[in-house]
């Protein structure tokens, strides 16, 4: 029977350690609502959404009561609206209409985002994926609850530089269109390269193809949790230091596959994954940030942290798949500078630059994340940077995205403020040589050879 | 059976076991363990119930015993035995 030291153990992770269940994201297919009449195309999509994500706010309260563990969000992935928009939507105004109908099925069933607004153009855009991406900025600008991404690239396919172009384009349009918010449409826009199909962290996820109609994915978080635990073994050897960090992974994974049985059973959807990943938040002690100092960096950025990082990266992964029946989605440490205090302490300190952080994500999920740079930084600078993490991604067979900030009138020294669980995040330097010529290029990059590993 | 884990933390005063007991004992709910002890003033307990025979909600039964505990003026929490089975045991 379980003792008292391991009850106390579990509520002093939740009550100080601020464990919790990050998301349960309901994914929704809307292949079945395509129509070529938009007004019906609309009208089938809210009613199956809201049809569907009826009771997810109502269970999800539930469960946080019964088994006392907080279960911070409640949101919806659908398919990916290039495809369900493309027989109806002639214009990108045409799929302005989509993201309106989405945010209110999303404000009526009461989840705070809704995932996939996207196109998937790894290879090319067909004239709908154009449309949808090239409405992005407004449809970000005109709704609360939408997030939007694009995949540009794979290791099977290469990189659609085109679409980079056109995204590096829109991120700063994006920006434009939401100026008077710190910019803070570009929030919700990732660029990816190898996006799963059934990530259930924001802003990236969306439903994809190969998945069932309706499918529930959880992803848990801990790093305050992680953290704690390795304040017991500062000074100790590299074993005890992983062993430790799988240790917690896997209590913590346990616990969102608990969430998601019992979501998946009172919701009658079948359980897709578990996201292993550490999701931290502006809150003190939910810091991937500090976990990285406790292992041993002064601050994070100084030398050491790309070896530190992909040590903690891979522990957690170890530990946290046997702790659930199926994994996906991105997992991994999530390294946001703005949702992570001591990533924001790091870059005030003059510690961590665009660069050092481009070099992170090569060892962790999941890329150069809600950071904000100088709002006169120019479209294909954006999309030079996309372009770099994408190039990451497709070598390393590896998820990454990229998801900046341009944030419009403000500059190196000022800060742009988001609120919430997007945080703050100081203005970084972006490097100021142009690569105008390399981005103005038409056509794609090819995929990487397989062989020949060096 | 369906079991739950109530904890209650605070200050040591006359009474907690007796009108935590009672709530149960009101509520058909049967004590399969309870521990106890006293650190530094501070009351500690931990009770393993059996909720099969609970009548209604069991998020209305968090919510008693939350009322319950701010009357008494310690923290009590209820919650269903699950959480820690999964985390602590294969």
């Amino acid at each position: 029977m379980i003792n008292m030291y391991e009850v106390s153990e579990t509520n002093k992770m939740i009550e100080h350690e601020n464990l919790d269940v990050r998301t349960i994201t309901l994914g929704i297919s809307l292949l079945d609502c395509i129509d070529s009449d938009l007004d019906e195309l609309n009208r089938k999509i809210y009613d199956k959404i809201t049809r569907t994500a009826e009771n997810l706010v109502a269970v999800g309260a539930d469960i946080e009561k019964e088994f006392g563990i907080p279960i911070v969000n409640k949101r919806i992935s659908v398919t990916p609206i290039a495809l369900i928009g493309g027989a109806a939507c002639r214009t990108p105004e045409d799929f302005v209409t989509i993201a309106r109908t989405l945010d209110r099925a999303a404000q009526t069933v009461g989840v705070n985002f809704i995932g996939g607004y996207s196109a998937l153009v790894s290879k090319g855009m067909t004239k709908s994926d154009e449309n949808l991406i090239r409405s992005i900025p407004q449809a970000l600008s005109e709704t609360e609850r939408i997030c939007s991404s694009v995949n540009v690239g794979s290791t099977k396919t290469g990189i659609d530089m085109d679409a980079v172009r056109l995204c590096g384009e829109m991120v700063k349009a994006a920006a434009e269109a939401t100026k008077e918010r710190d910019s803070l449409g570009c929030a919700k826009l990732v660029i990816f390269c190898n996006a799963p199909d059934d990530n259930p962290f924001m802003a990236g996820a969306f439903l994809g193809v190969t998945e069932g109609d309706a499918v529930i994915n959880v992803g848990v978080s801990g790093p305050g949790v992680v953290k704690k635990a390795l304040e017991e073994v500062r000074g100790k050897g590299f074993e005890e230091l992983c062993e430790t960090i799988k240790k917690t992974a896997f209590k913590v994974t346990r616990v969102g596959q608990l969430v998601a049985g019992e979501a998946s059973k009172r919701l009658g959807i079948p359980f897709g994954i578990v996201d292993l990943s550490l999701a931290p938040t502006p809150a003190v002690g939910d810091s991937v940030a500090e976990i990285l100092e406790e292992i041993g960096l002064e601050r994070v950025g100084a030398p050491g942290t790309t070896a530190a990082l992909a040590l903690l990266n891979d522990q957690v992964k170890k530990g946290g798949v046997m702790a659930s029946s199926y994994v996906g989605g991105l997992s991994g440490a999530f390294i946001p500078v703005s949702e992570d205090q001591g990533m924001i302490d790091a870059v005030h300190a003059g510690s961590l630059s665009l660069e050092k952080l481009e070099a992170m994500t090569c060892v962790c999920s999941v890329g150069l994340d809600m950071i904000a740079i100088p709002g006169k930084t120019s479209a294909a600078t954006i999309s030079g940077i996309i372009a770099d993490e994408m190039a990451i991604g497709m070598v390393n067979q590896k998820t990454t995205a990229v998801r900046l900030i341009p944030v419009i009138g403000k500059d190196v020294g000022d800060t742009a403020e988001f609120g919430g669980l997007l945080g703050y995040a100081p203005i970084m330097p972006v490097n100021e040589f142009g690569c105008e010529a390399f981005i103005s290029r038409k056509g794609r990059i090819p995929a990487p050879i397989h062989s020949f590993k060096n | 059976m369906k079991k739950c884990i109530v904890t209650v933390l605070g200050k040591d005063t006359v009474g907690i076991v007796a009108k935590v007991c009672t709530y149960l004992a009101e509520n058909q709910i049967n004590i399969l363990d309870i521990s106890q002890t006293i650190i530094q003033g501070y009351f500690n307990m931990m009770v393993i119930a059996d909720v099969t025979g609970l009548e209604k909600d069991f998020t209305v039964l968090c919510d008693e015993m939350e009322k319950l505990g701010e009357e008494i003026g310690v923290s009590i929490r209820c919650q269903r035995e699950e959480i820690f089975e999964k985390m602590h045991r294969l």
